[in-house]
């Protein structure tokens, strides 16, 4: 034996360094195909049957307090609240009437005109369980999921508007991701002038903003931005955000606008989700195979 | 201040597996409560400190593959990029594991200036790894280090003294 080799007496495996790195190089491995193919859904929904039991647990202590609330509150609030609500309730319903009426006519228009129908959607009821997960990321967590058929891409929203979308279920659970995360696009038209535009989240609470808006673009402080449905997904319609603050710098292209959501995006805890997909137009019929051989070969 | 300097004489005294099980998975628990605005930054992060302690104190029992599956678990429950929380808690581990002899040679007050470099490192791994994704760099996050910290004191002398009562039983 080679003198200057270190003498082992109890074999413990492989020394920390060398542990390190096989570990480190792992989760850098399943970090990259987690971020780029999108991969792990199934074996993430699957751990999370084993953590979801400790994420019940915790909100348990947040969910009896709001009951213990519920329970505690004064007669008088209960029934000066079911004051205000009857009275938005006789409100809306005469408004609702007259919407009904104008569904109607709108449909028979469209008829008329041999228009595609508007898609009806129905809704789901859900509540969030955690607000905040993480401080990188806009998105909460509600008590629906796969379990209760929720898909990913489907829509959520409050009685105000639109406060995100699902991007991932899990069996009990579902992640939503608010309009306000970074980067988080929503196709929007300006209500009183008809004028198309992409809202992105600007990444904090309560912030929207506008991209790529001329200068000379017809847009106005106060005006209420809704869903245009021209990418599919969104029905369209649906209040989105009011705009706060136009800045037009002759040195600039474009103008800076901020718009404020609409929806309570980080007030309430019941939503709702829209439950049905547009239905997209058939996939293409596959190109002849002896073209793409062709075309590999060649390449 | 006795508790202070009485680390050297507990070292000795057996753990069962499932006091070191139950408390990773109590602190999993108090990570996933539902904290909010600032108090999110503030958070320390439970598990972190949880699982540096048993490194440090029997890394030939915890060690850098539970603390990967820990972080495997961490990272599903709070939606993070698989593999994210996994990353920071192997460094964390391998810190804990590496630095066990020399952190049982000191009492708390010295150990938590060693902790504090450990679990900045952890921390900066975690917001690294985010920076190359997303392209932001979320400075209140490293708060979160200060008060992990702050809690290696409260914690070392609760599982110290819960080793403790597991003898006085036998």
């Amino acid at each position: 034996m080679d003198s200057t080799q270190t003498f082992q007496v109890f074999n413990r495996g492989p020394s920390p360094g060398a542990r390190l790195v096989f570990f480190a190089v792992l989760s850098l491995l399943l970090m990259f195909v987690d971020a780029r193919f999108r991969y792990l859904e199934s074996t993430r929904s699957a751990l999370s049957v084993l953590v979801s039991p400790i994420q019940h647990l915790a909100t348990l202590p947040g969910a009896l307090w709001h009951q213990a609330g519920d329970f505690l509150v004064a007669q008088s609030r209960l029934l000066e609240a079911n004051k205000v609500l009857h009275r938005q309730h006789e409100r809306d319903s005469a408004q609702l009437v007259q919407s009904q009426s104008l569904l109607q006519e709108n449909q028979q228009l469209r008829n008329l005109l041999a228009m595609q129908q508007r898609n009806q959607f129905s809704v789901q009821f859900a509540e969030i369980v955690y607000a905040e997960i993480d401080v990188f990321k806009r998105k909460v967590l509600i008590n629906k999921g796969g379990s209760a058929r929720i898909q990913a891409g489907q829509v959520v929203m409050d009685d105000k508007g639109i406060i995100g979308q699902v991007t991932r279920i899990y069996p009990w659970l579902s992640e939503v991701t608010l309009i306000t995360e970074k980067n988080h696009a929503v196709p929007v038209q300006v209500l009183r002038s008809g004028l198309r535009s992409i809202a992105f989240g600007a990444g904090n609470t309560s912030q929207l903003s506008l991209r790529y808006m001329p200068i000379s673009a017809d847009i106005q402080k106060g005006d209420v931005l809704v869903t245009s449905g021209i990418d599919g997904l969104y029905p369209p319609g649906i209040p989105v955000a009011v705009v706060e603050k136009i800045e037009r710098d002759p040195a600039y292209p474009f103008a800076n606008i901020i718009c404020s959501p609409l929806g309570g995006v980080d007030k309430h805890r019941h939503l709702l989700v829209l439950s049905a997909l547009p239905a997209l137009p058939e996939r293409p019929q596959a190109p002849p195979v002896a073209a793409t051989s062709g075309k590999a070969g060649g390449n | 201040m006795s508790y202070l300097d009485q680390a050297h004489p507990e070292l000795q005294r057996p753990v069962s597996n499932l006091l070191i099980m139950a408390s990773v998975l109590g602190a999993l628990l108090l990570n996933s409560l539902p904290w909010e605005g600032i108090w999110l930054s503030l958070r320390p992060d439970f598990v972190a400190v949880a699982m540096l302690y048993w490194c440090t104190h029997k890394p030939l029992r915890f060690g850098i593959g539970l603390a990967w599956a820990v972080g495997i678990l961490a990272d599903v429950s709070d939606a993070s990029l698989f593999g994210q929380h996994a990353l920071s808690y192997t460094v964390l581990a391998f810190g804990g594991v590496v630095l066990s002899r020399r952190i049982q040679m000191f009492d708390l007050r010295e150990q938590t200036t060693q902790v504090f470099f450990i679990l900045l490192l952890t921390y900066a791994m975690y917001a690294l790894v985010h920076w190359q994704v997303s392209g932001q760099v979320a400075w209140t996050y490293l708060l979160g280090c200060l008060t992990s910290t702050l809690l290696w004191v409260p914690i070392s002398v609760l599982f110290q003294s819960m080793r403790q009562m597991r003898v006085d039983r036998e």
